[in-house]
């Protein structure tokens, strides 16, 4: 299968104290990043419910990104430990369903780092576009109701 | 005859029996049920064929209990045949409300499971790798198996469905409460689950001995710790589905010393069993550290399977990602 046209769906669940911030700055100080990912902003990297990043996948997202604050730095002490943890027992969940860790990704972005917003956004595209779609529900739908 | 009593049926689909068991376990009180209405199908127990029910009017069976999940073409063709006939329709038990156990195998496809079930498995001797086929011709007549689906489903993703009774299986008081309302015509709003709707951890005998802030150094199997019978399952590292949960069981397990493994599926605010069970145990490990978290995740075996043993096909992915089955 190539992937030659493939544009990856992307979503983002950034937090509003830092990497939401972080992603303003990149647009304010105009840096060119790679379009694909598609923002939505939280409170708290610690609000992102894992069902959430599941809708996403479900609803035709080829990748996932959660950002927060750096540890240490979270507006609220702890939300980002909790999202870490979160990350990884649910990258492990994801495997298991037969999607791959590559596409969940975590990030910690400050406030002041536009330029590493623009990277992640950057390598994340690259990475899922070398990957290819994620084609989550093909074969779901092979019989009447559904 | 004078006065006619109101029609019930029950069929089974993907399913182990114990359901049908919760039927015959009402014992005596069997009895009112079978002095309040007609069984008018149930192929476990009584000798009727397909087609006495398709010779019904569409709509004169009062009530379909329905329990399994669906895998096959024949159960599809069934249930929905059930659900013509039918003014109302209960998903009986775990498989048919969630997908169940059955609902596991969306962890494969048709493919894998056939190639386990008539190859690879140690006491299989199949040298001709003879499988099941939807159709086989001998003696000139062909002979037909009911198709076999690579994804198994809950009840409600084939056929609408208008009430829910939980459980693997239902205890008797639900049924027996399910049972009453249906007759009564005291029914809840369409597409409730007929169990409270608040967690297991709600109704816990060992709620009080959950220390104020829960948290877990070491996740323990059940069978490698002696566990106490008294104490919170989740305050000795046992992976209890409880607070994912809904309540209405009983706490048949708890009671025997076991933890809860969700056969009653969420409550209504969750649309995912194991994403939100997900959220809480990675909420209460105790550690900040990315390699300790990383050496208390791998701990966990079996996230998928353990987070979702009954909810599978009912949760927002259904199934594994169909092409990276092997």
């Amino acid at each position: 299968m190539t992937h030659e046209n493939f544009e990856p769906k992307l979503v983002g669940f950034l937090c509003t104290w830092c990497s939401y911030t972080g992603a303003d700055l990149a647009g304010t100080a105009r840096m060119d990043y790679a379009p694909n990912m598609r923002v939505i902003r939280v409170m708290c990297s610690g609000r992102v419910d894992p069902q959430f990043v599941l809708k996403a996948f479900k609803e035709g997202a080829d990748g996932v990104l959660i950002s927060g604050c750096h540890p240490g730095d979270c507006h609220y002490q702890e939300g980002n430990y909790k999202a870490l943890r979160r990350h990884r027992l649910l990258s492990k969940l994801l495997e298991q369903l037969g999607i791959e860790k590559e596409r969940f990704r975590l990030e910690w972005v400050s406030a002041a780092e536009g330029a590493k917003f623009q990277k992640v956004c950057n390598e994340f595209t690259e990475e899922i576009r070398n990957m290819g779609p994620l084609n989550l529900n093909g074969g779901i739908h092979e019989q009447a109701k559904a | 005859m004078s006065k006619q009593k109101p029609k019930v049926a029950f069929y089974w689909c993907a399913s182990c029996g114990g359901c049908e068991e919760a039927v015959v376990d009402l014992a005596e009180d069997i009895l009112k049920v079978v002095e309040a209405v007609d069984i008018v199908f149930w192929p476990v127990a009584l000798d009727f064929k397909k087609s006495d029910v398709e010779a019904m009017e569409d709509g004169s069976i009062a009530v379909s209990f329905i329990n399994g999940a669906v895998r096959l073409s024949e159960q599809e063709e069934m249930v929905k045949l059930l659900r013509q006939k039918s003014q109302l329709v209960v998903a009986f038990g775990s498989c048919s409300h969630l997908g169940g156990i059955p609902g596991l195998g969306n962890f494969w496809n048709k493919e894998s499971i056939f190639r386990r079930a008539y190859e690879t498995t140690p006491s299989t001797d199949n040298p001709d790798k003879t499988v099941p086929l939807e159709q086989t011709e001998v003696d000139g007549k062909v002979l037909t198996l009911p198709k076999f689906y690579d994804t198994v489903y809950a009840l409600h993703q084939v056929i609408d469905v208008d009430y829910y009774l939980p459980g693997c299986a239902p205890p008797k008081d639900l049924i027996m409460n399910a049972v009453g309302a249906i007759l009564e015509g005291k029914l809840p709003p369409r597409g409730s689950v007929l169990s409270p709707n608040k967690s297991l951890c709600d109704d816990c005998d060992r709620n009080d001995s959950k220390p104020e802030k829960l948290s877990i150094t070491e996740i323990k199997r059940p069978w490698e710790v002696i566990i106490d019978a008294e104490k919170c399952f989740l305050a000795q590292g046992i992976i209890c589905m409880g607070p994912a949960t809904r309540t209405g069981c009983g706490e048949r397990c708890i009671e025997a010393n076991m933890p809860c493994r969700g056969c009653f599926g969420p409550t209504d605010q969750v649309f995912d069993q194991g994403a939100k069970f997900l959220s809480a145990i990675a909420s209460i490990l105790d550690t900040d550290d990315e390699k300790e978290i990383e050496k208390l995740v791998d701990s966990i075996d079996d996230p998928a399977g353990t987070f979702y043993r009954f909810s599978l096909p009912a949760s927002i992915l259904r199934r594994k990602r169909m092409e990276t089955i092997q």
